[in-house]
């Protein structure tokens, strides 16, 4: 056990746990926070994915310790005064399904636009290629990213 | 008004119903509950079991099913609200628990909008009219010069206007009518609009809580060591070392293997590395995919039961000028939802009470009573959110984990799996073998149709061979017969069931033979669908939205396929390129699909574009395969989804119609995967009949 401090959320935090924890459970089990979702375990799906000094990261074989002094912001933390304009395109588009997937799909499409922010279809399907749907929403989501995009530029 | 108590027996249920709709007495009877009414004429208005009207005029539509997707949490309160008069704004939804009072509960087949539109719009049409008595009767004005309208009464005269929730108390007091009128489907506001989910920001804000995510105080966490292949036993275990790990609080043994119970999630997984366990091998260690294969192969060759036979296919063979002969094979498949299963339960109180992600409550409640011996009334279970379920969660597997594991703790435990665990204890769409055969005349007419099915189907045939009696090509000699085989690996309904198998062989075979024959796929089809009306209306919007016949870029090509299946109807054409690598590329996929009367649009184009991506998928990479008696894939590595840059253009058209609503979540899987295999078919010459092809 050791004391583990990062911002989650634009806030402080300082937690007694074991850092080898996989931040993932942390979130999860530790502070409540359930939007970031465990699927496949292994990095592979990134349903599990959270922004650290705002690149996604998939949390689920991410120990804690790695994100000591960094800024982690999950699903829970996006909106800063209501939704992000991500979250309002996917609403908008009703992209969801079952939902599952979609926080990781989310900040993934966030750190997507940080970087670029008018991206091509070529570009979304680069950035978004790893993040698995089961239920199938992708073309939707890709709607959503171009409407997010435009909605951020105006 | 009776005093019914609220432990009613279906015995009892049955005997109010009989001589009018069963399902919706049920309902009413329900209210019939002297203790409900009085404590309904407080505060609230509730004439039947699926809404409750406060007096702030709120209106909660239970919700009788599960949603893990399909989006009816908003589409059955959309029926019941059409008919309520509602104020969409106003409305709240409420997951219904397991109750006798709503039937089956089981969320599948597509039945969710088939089943329950009539019962809801009946139970919203009677509290309409009961609110709209109340107010004739405090403005003492006739009923008929009164009527509703977004959450409010109106008297047309005075211009009167009351809101449902000053109604609530009035409305309580009057007796619940059996009859009641509702409205003329070309009146409709509601049903036919494409309305927002009314849980989507909370799916896109974190908030949404699903089965994985749910917590009492003091829960425990537990995942289970299974055992490792088919048939075998534990032998020995040493949890010394699991139990080390700070965190772990118990290992206990349960009949799906070894579990770990622990204070949390990671603990209970670093407990479960350490468990050293040893197994027998089992009468399966040398079950392998190849020998399944083989098996099923050779009981083609055996007719256990002939399901279609139409004149005399042998004589049509000798005669026909062109025959086709083709095997199919398909493996097994797992649904892998995004969530992996779990489920909490706790024993308390001389109870035990089970929160289940389920599509299938009244299975997990079946599992719970075997295995503790309680009562029924000594069982509680609440269905919690899914993500995702395709049919996998129809089982009670993962229930019964969690009741096994909870028996051995004070407190609640919620039992989770692990990809790996998910993906190798499916219970998974069979895998099968196919023979087919069809010829045609000098004229090109189709004169015989033959299939063979052979697969696993655990006693009931309709696993392999569901859909392929449905075909509907007129074709006067036909047999269609299976055998049917017994094998460790365990089945289930994976989306559509049947239907994936039997739509591929269909489609392919009458394409195989349109090929054969010269003659344009779609315009065969035409003929031989002459007598289907909306098996053609699917299959000439398809045709004309994605422009057949014209002519498409250099190294494209089109495929069709049309199939009915859980009483819809949809056709694909499927656009595929070849890149130079020779990898197929599928470009667009044109959906027409008739669903009769739509309720929500675009749910309907939801549901066509995610079952698409899960039927491509199958397609080019679904294979589970068995090897030394275990299932071999472990995750999405090994068992891969399709990807973002994979996923074609999906076009959606919904046939307008005003028949009775069936559902849209199975049947435009069937029919892709065809289409798909057509396209590629007539880019490259190559027929393929083996599924996955990449
Ligand atoms: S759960 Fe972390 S990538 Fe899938
Ligand atoms: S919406 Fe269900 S997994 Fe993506």
């Amino acid at each position: 056990m050791e004391k583990v401090t990062f911002t989650l959320n634009h806030k402080r935090v300082t937690l007694e746990t074991d850092p080898e924890t996989p931040l993932l459970w942390v979130l999860r089990d530790e502070l409540g926070l359930t939007g970031t979702k465990y699927s496949c375990g292994m990095g592979i799906c990134g349903s599990c994915t959270v922004l650290i000094d705002g690149n996604a990261r998939r949390s689920c074989r991410l120990p804690v310790k790695s994100v000591i002094d960094k800024e982690v912001v999950t699903i829970e933390g996006l909106g800063v005064d209501g939704l992000h304009a991500v979250q309002n395109a996917w609403v908008e588009e009703e992209v969801p399904q079952c939902g599952y997937c979609q926080s990781g799909q989310i900040l993934n499409a966030v750190a997507l636009l940080e970087k670029n922010p008018d991206p091509s279809d070529a570009e979304i399907d680069r950035a978004m290629d790893g993040v698995l749907c089961r239920c199938g929403t992708y073309q939707r989501i890709k709607k959503a990213i171009h409407k997010a995009a435009e909605e951020v530029r105006s | 008004m009776t005093s019914q108590s609220n432990t009613l027996n279906r015995r009892d249920f049955i005997k109010l119903s009989t001589g009018s709709t069963a399902a919706l007495v049920l309902g009413l009877s329900w209210s019939c509950d002297g203790n409900r009414v009085a404590k309904a004429s407080n505060a609230t208005f509730s004439p039947n079991a699926y809404l409750e009207i406060g007096s702030d005029d709120t209106v909660r539509i239970v919700m009788p099913r599960s949603e893990m997707g399909q989006k009816i949490y908003t589409s059955l309160p959309m029926i019941l609200a059409e008919e309520l008069e509602a104020d969409w704004t106003k409305v709240k939804v409420i997951q219904g628990d397991l109750n006798e009072v709503f039937g089956s509960q089981s969320t599948g087949g597509s039945a969710s909008i088939r089943t329950q539109y009539d019962i809801l719009r009946k139970a919203g049409a009677t509290a309409k009219t009961m609110l709209i008595q109340a107010a004739a009767a405090s403005w003492q004005v006739p009923v008929e010069k009164c009527y509703a309208s977004e959450g409010v009464v109106y008297h047309k005269d005075s211009k009167r206007k009351s809101a449902y929730g000053k109604l609530v108390g009035q409305a309580a007091k009057l007796p619940v009518p059996t009859e009641v009128t509702l409205k003329d489907p070309r009146k409709f506001k509601i049903i036919g609009k494409a309305y927002k989910s009314l849980d989507g920001r909370s799916k896109v804000d974190g908030s949404l809580k699903y089965g994985y995510d749910f917590h009492l105080p003091g829960m425990l966490t537990a995942v289970i060591s299974r055992i490792p292949r088919y048939g075998s036993e534990l032998e020995g275990m040493d949890d010394s070392a699991a139990l080390t790990v700070p965190g772990v609080l118990k290992v206990v043994k349960v009949s799906s293997g070894v579990a770990v119970i622990a204070k949390n999630s990671y603990a209970a997984l670093e407990g479960r590395k350490k468990l050293e366990l040893t197994w027998s091998p089992g009468p399966h260690a040398s079950l392998n995919s190849s020998q399944i294969s083989a098996d099923l192969n050779q009981a083609l060759d055996r007719t256990d039961a002939i399901i279609r036979d139409d004149g005399d296919v042998e004589q049509a063979r000798r005669s026909a000028t062109k025959t086709v002969d083709l095997t199919f094979e398909v493996p097994y498949l797992d649904h892998a939802p995004q969530e992996p299963n779990n489920c909490t339960a706790h024993f308390h109180d001389g109870i035990c009470e089970i929160w289940a992600p389920s599509q299938n409550p009244g299975n997990g409640f079946n599992a719970a009573k075997r295995i503790t011996g309680l009562n029924d009334h000594e069982i509680i279970i609440h269905t919690l959110r899914m993500g995702g379920g395709f049919g996998r969660r129809l089982q009670a597997d993962y229930v019964a984990d969690a009741v096994e594991v909870a028996q051995h703790s004070d407190s609640p435990v919620k039992v989770i799996r692990t990809r790996d665990e998910d993906i190798k204890n499916g219970f998974y769409r069979p895998a099968s073998v196919h023979r087919a055969s069809a010829g045609v005349d000098q004229n090109g007419a189709v004169t015989f149709w033959q299939h063979q099915i052979s697969g696993p189907a655990a006693g009931w045939h309709g696993m392999i061979t569901g859909g392929a009696t449905e075909h509907a090509y007129a074709i006067p000699n036909q047999k269609i017969s299976y055998s049917m085989s017994d094998l460790p690996v365990p089945i289930g309904a994976w989306r559509s069931v049947a239907n994936t198998q039997t739509a591929f062989v269909n489609e392919c075979l009458l394409d195989e033979i349109a090929i054969k024959s010269d003659q344009d796929p779609v315009e065969l089809r035409r003929r031989l669908l002459k007598d289907h009306p909306r098996r053609l209306g699917v299959l000439n919007l398809a045709a004309e939205k994605a422009n057949w016949g014209k002519k498409l870029p250099d190294g494209h090509a089109a495929g069709v396929a049309v199939h009915k299946s859980f009483q819809s109807y949809v056709a694909i054409v499927a656009e595929v390129s070849q890149e130079k690598s020779g990898k197929i590329r599928v470009e667009k996929i044109t959906a027409a699909i008739d669903v009769g009367t739509v309720i929500n649009p675009d749910g309907v184009r939801s549901q066509v574009e995610g079952g698409v991506i899960m039927a491509l998928t199958a397609a080019l990479y679904g294979e589970i395969t068995i090897e030394k008696g275990a299932v071999k894939q472990s995750n999405f590595h090994n068992y891969p989804l399709l990807k973002f840059s994979e996923t074609p253009v999906i076009e959606t058209h919904i046939v307008k119609s005003m028949e009775k609503p069936t559902g849209a979540g199975e049947p435009p899987v069937p029919p892709t995967p065809p289409a798909l295999l057509n396209a590629i078919c007539a880019l490259t010459g190559e027929r393929i009949t083996r599924l996955p092809f990449s």
